[in-house]
């Protein structure tokens, strides 16, 4: 036969299961206990509330260039819920609420965009990576985290973000390889937000979906409603779970929606409509599941959502007062290159602490300089 | 003592570790079934298995991208690169994480794994094969460069590298990998990294050099001894980063001349770096200026040319003579 159909095995879904009026689908209903429920509403606003705090500073130069995440808290916050506490946690810069589940110090992430490397000094015993900036290079490292757990015969799983524009990177393809390959304990979250700064998503692929994107890797592709903290949920869980029991990785595409600016370097409106933005504020993951715990659980009260309010608040004001009273250490660079300095940076460290000690030197010499052939 | 070649001393080097310590991991394209395009990782597959010595899917970025993950948990990566032209399709990495990890978390993660890769020209490679590219790694705070010169320091210096608690690159001189065999001891020895040696005491001129121009400067040495009466000092970095400045300053305040000898591009060169510090330390010292004698500032002829390209002996020699009369 000459020419056939060929036949490729796939399993590739799309999945909701919290609609924009917070109302749940019973069949998929992870079902989680309320207090779960209520700790995860906390992290969520408690995000919500840090990026508003964030975007403030930024403006009042407290902190330098922010990039917000606003509209995106529901996906790494549920993939975060699914993972236990030895799992690894990593993130690119906008996974901000499951940082804060994982239990990231809010001093310690201001301190980040603040510009200061301890911001990535990730607590002990979190095992997660600090922010990642140059484009889905993350994934690489998350796959190499992944392996690790495999080689060591250990059952612990490592979740990775990227976004839509990450997607287009050879990284992303070369890590999903890998992780296919050798069927490490990886789960590759895809933030698809719909931009990549000012291109949109229709410009980045010409592929239908991104989730698609896993059957040419020989793995399982889910999409999901990012802005549905259930949703993620039902889907990270069986794709972590999956991970955990040898059966190799999982591409998530979370359709979400970046209600901001890319960061504070930019100005959005240059690239797109205020209407499509617009069109995107019923989905939004934090009033969705704002209604589904009010009017479908009837466990957010005003007096619960109150004492939260509160407790949240004070969290944040206690991390920017750790943030702000943070002492640079302007000799800490030399220290960190190597787990000993290198004769040259003892010199360097020396030479910058005669001029930041000494300043410049005095502006009448004491006496001539000497000739050359004097010197010798 | 057994005689070795680099291949053999380097396979010795790799054996050794990954028998001692099972966090050591070979991963690279052909490393494991055909035991690497050079042999440098014969033997290693059939035993330690493919879970430690590891033939990836052919792509650079992904084996040291990944390394660095395994790195982060505790491995101690040994990463092969085909060839040297082919370390900048991982160069992101190498730039962007490899040597970051440490600084970026203030010593929360470290990466204690190896680059090694096999470099310079001489073999008649097609392009992209003989490439010297130490000079953008040197260039690069938070790597230790390591360029051994023959098989016993390329032995003790990997195995160094492998030891070190941060990420080495490791550049080896391919056209040395069987040009001669040298004397290897049985017993596990290692050189520190960021030490030179001088490979022969002379008064006259220094000639700094490391890697694949240690023995064709050798060899001028002699010349310039039998036809000049010139006695040169020869000085054998071993690692271009750190780079020993106390080695090369005594030995200049000693001659007062020098040759710096490499195969890299002279432009930004290590050369560069090495007079730099004798001007810092040592320029009251100098009877005359220091001259390069180094590939040149294009790209590296395709293999018919390659040799009117590279140092030889007669290049050093006449530098050396021209230093000397100055």
């Amino acid at each position: 036969m000459p020419r056939a159909k060929l036949e490729v095995p796939c399993k590739l879904e799309k999945l909701s299961v919290l609609d924009p009026d917070g109302k749940v689908d019973a069949k998929l209903d992870p079902k989680l206990p309320d207090n779960d429920l209520l700790k995860l509403y906390k992290t969520m606003w408690q995000t919500r509330l840090l990026d508003e705090r964030c975007l403030h500073m930024q403006r009042q130069g407290r902190i330098g260039t922010y990039g917000p995440c606003k509209g995106q808290e529901a996906t790494p916050l549920g993939v975060a819920y699914t993972l236990r506490k030895d799992d690894w946690y990593v993130p690119s810069y906008r996974e901000l609420a499951g940082c804060l589940w994982r239990g990231w110090k809010i001093g310690r992430y201001m301190l980040w965009w603040g510009g200061h490397e301890e911001g990535s000094q990730i607590e002990e015993g979190v095992n997660d990576t600090p922010l990642a900036v140059p484009i889905a290079s993350q994934c690489q490292y998350a796959m190499g985290i992944a392996w690790a757990s495999k080689l060591r015969g250990e059952d612990t799983v490592c979740a990775a973000f990227c976004g839509d524009g990450g997607t287009s990177q050879g990284d992303f393809h070369e890590a999903l390889n890998f992780a296919a390959v050798y069927k490490a304990p990886m789960v590759m979250v895809v933030q698809n937000n719909g931009w990549a700064i000012s291109l949109p998503r229709d410009k980045q692929t010409a592929a239908q979906s991104i989730a698609q994107k896993a059957v040419a890797y020989g793995i399982d592709g889910i999409q999901i409603d990012g802005n549905d903290i259930l949703g993620v949920i039902v889907a990270a869980r069986e794709a972590v779970a999956k991970a955990r029991k040898g059966g190799g990785p999982t591409l998530i595409e979370a359709i979400t929606y970046r209600m901001a600016m890319h960061t504070t370097a930019d100005d959005p409106k240059k690239y797109r409509s205020e209407e499509e933005v617009k069109a995107w504020e019923p989905k939004d993951p934090l009033t969705r599941f704002r209604k589904y715990l009010a009017q479908t659980k009837k466990i957010l009260t005003d007096k619960v959502e109150k004492e939260i309010e509160t407790q949240i608040r004070e969290e944040i004001d206690e991390g920017v007062r750790i943030y702000e009273s943070y002492e640079l250490d302007q000799y800490a660079m030399f220290h960190n290159m190597y787990e000993t300095p290198t004769p040259e940076l003892r010199r360097q460290e020396a030479e910058l602490r005669d001029y930041l000690e000494n300043g410049r030197p005095d502006e009448t010499p004491t006496e001539q300089s000497p000739t050359a052939s004097e010197r010798v | 003592m057994p005689q070795m070649t680099m291949v053999e001393a380097l396979n010795k080097a790799l054996f050794e570790l990954m028998a001692e310590d099972k966090n050591v991991l070979v991963m690279g394209e052909d490393v494991g079934q055909d035991e690497g395009v050079f042999r440098v990782t014969a033997r290693l597959l059939k035993e330690f298995g493919p879970d430690r010595c590891i033939d990836t899917p052919l792509a650079e970025a992904a084996i040291v991208g990944t390394a660095v993950g395994l790195a982060i948990r505790g491995f101690r990566p040994v990463c092969e690169m085909q060839f040297d032209g082919f370390s900048y399709q991982a160069f992101h990495h190498t730039e962007g994480h490899m040597r970051r990890f440490r600084n970026r978390t203030r010593g929360r993660y470290t990466v204690p794994m190896v680059l090694r890769m096999p470099y310079g020209g001489g073999i008649r490679a097609i392009e992209h094969h003989s490439e010297a590219p130490e000079a953008t790694y040197a260039h690069l705070g938070g790597l230790k460069v390591v360029m051994p010169s023959g098989p016993r320091n390329a032995r003790a210096l990997l195995r160094a590298a492998i030891l070190d608690p941060d990420p080495v690159v490791f550049m080896e001189p391919k056209a040395a990998y069987r040009a001669f065999r040298e004397e290897v001891p049985d017993e596990p020895e290692t050189l520190p990294i960021g030490k030179g040696q001088v490979a022969r005491e002379g008064k006259d001129v220094t000639l700094i050099t490391y890697a694949a121009m240690v023995r064709p400067t050798l060899e001028a040495a002699e010349e310039l001894e039998d036809d000049y009466g010139i006695d040169a000092e020869v000085l054998d970095l071993l690692s271009v980063s750190p780079m020993d400045t106390d080695l090369i300053n005594a030995s200049i305040r000693k001659t007062g001349r020098a040759v710096v000898v490499h195969e890299a591009p002279r432009h930004c060169g290590v050369g560069g770096e090495i007079i730099a510090r004798i001007v810092e330390d040592s320029l009251m010292y100098l009877e005359a200026p220091i001259k390069r004698v180094t590939g040149y500032d294009t790209i590296i002829p395709f293999f018919a040319n390659e040799r009117t390209w590279m140092p030889d002996v007669g290049k050093v020699v006449k530098a050396a003579v021209e230093t000397v009369r100055f």
